[in-house]
């Protein structure tokens, strides 16, 4: 799944998400700046990332702009508060008029009002509690088909 | 008026006792139980304990029959969120965020929550109070995009014995008025500035300072 065009993202909260994300998107080329309130959360980028490091709160507009986010493609929020990524995924959308922007929200009934605003968020609560109920679906019907032993 | 207040502190205590005095029916929502348990003992109000950008918690605190919404939270995100579930999710009709950070209060507007920095509203008071001797006061109009001031002028001024049409004041900036011994006067081009007169003058905040550098002398 290669993005041919090479873009600029900024990716907030470097956990374990957003780690993942910029050593993959630093991988295939892109230009990224990772932003995080503690140094240390870079530790887990690893030695190929190439992009910017930028330790600072991202609710604090002067922190976007230092990390160019008027010039920015994609920008995802994925740090471990929901309301940091609601807040910054509007900053971004509405002040900084970035095309893309997506936002990790863990709480399902919070998901909702903010699909409304029109900010793609994903709830990784329900993605995987779907995925798990799924599953358990799938199961059901193959021990029908087995019979019991 | 039914009101609800999310966030803790003194300054949720000190907010809700005035609600109260004032007659409002107050919910109060904080997250952190032993400060409910305080709360409940000093207030004559309904103490709802969680998460108020949770909408579960919001619902339990029956946000869909208050009149205002107070987000007071030290956290400037937990505040927008509350806000804007307050009016997306329960159809609150106002609703009043405080932030921190200065620059949010313009964020906030663009996102369409409502907004009140105190660290703008106490930096104005001390500016006025402790700041500059010659400035008497200054009032932001218009969420501070224009500010009026009032300044008295010194004898050291550099204005004083000249015409205002050769002061070079910035564009968008106006001397509105000048007080000369307890008389007014709306000031023309030809006007002469005296010593001690009190001007009432408006100014845009990028050009504050050159304007009040010009008018005192002083640095702002």
């Amino acid at each position: 799944m290669l993005i041919k065009k090479k873009l600029f993202i900024i990716i907030v909260g470097c956990g374990r998400l957003g780690s993942y994300l910029a050593n993959k998107l630093s991988c295939d080329g892109h230009s990224l700046v990772a932003i995080d309130l503690r140094e240390q959360a870079f530790d887990a980028l690893s030695i190929e990332y190439s992009g910017f490091r930028i330790t600072g709160d991202a609710t604090e507009i002067a922190v976007l702009k230092d990390a160019k986010a008027d010039k920015a493609d994609l920008l995802i929020a994925a740090t471990r508060e929901d309301n940091v990524n609601l807040m910054v995924s509007q900053v971004a959308q509405k002040i900084f008029r970035i095309p893309k922007v997506m936002a990790r929200v863990f709480e399902p009934k919070r998901e909702g009002v903010y699909r409304t605003l029109g900010i793609e968020t994903f709830c990784p609560t329900s993605l995987v509690g779907d995925f798990f109920l799924e599953s358990m679906i799938m199961s059901q019907i193959t021990r029908k088909e087995k019979g019991e032993k | 008026m039914k009101v609800l207040v999310v966030g803790g502190g003194k300054l949720a205590y000190f907010l809700v006792r005035a609600f109260i005095g004032k007659g409002a029916h107050v919910t109060i929502v904080n997250r952190d139980i032993d400060e409910c348990k305080i709360l409940a003992k000093k207030l004559k109000a309904t103490i709802v304990h969680g998460d108020g950008s949770d909408p579960q918690i919001l619902e339990e605190a029956g946000t869909s029959d208050i009149d205002t919404v107070f987000a007071i939270t030290p956290n400037d995100e937990d505040n927008l969120v509350i806000c804007q579930l307050a009016d997306i999710q329960f159809r609150v009709k106002r609703r009043l965020a405080l932030v921190n950070d200065p620059d949010n209060e313009e964020i906030f507007q663009t996102l369409g929550v409502q907004a009140i920095s105190t660290t703008r509203i106490l930096s104005y008071l001390i500016e006025e109070k402790a700041g500059f001797d010659s400035i008497a006061s200054i009032i932001p109009v218009g969420e501070g995009k224009i500010i009026v001031s009032q300044i008295v002028l010194s004898d050291t001024s550099p204005v004083v014995g000249k015409a205002l049409c050769d002061l070079h004041l910035p564009d968008n900036s106006l001397i509105a008025s000048i007080m000369r011994e307890n008389t007014p006067i709306v000031p023309r081009g030809a006007t002469v500035l005296n010593a001690s007169d009190q001007i009432i003058v408006m100014t845009l905040p990028e050009n504050h300072g050159l304007v009040i550098k010009i008018l005192t002398g002083e640095k702002i």
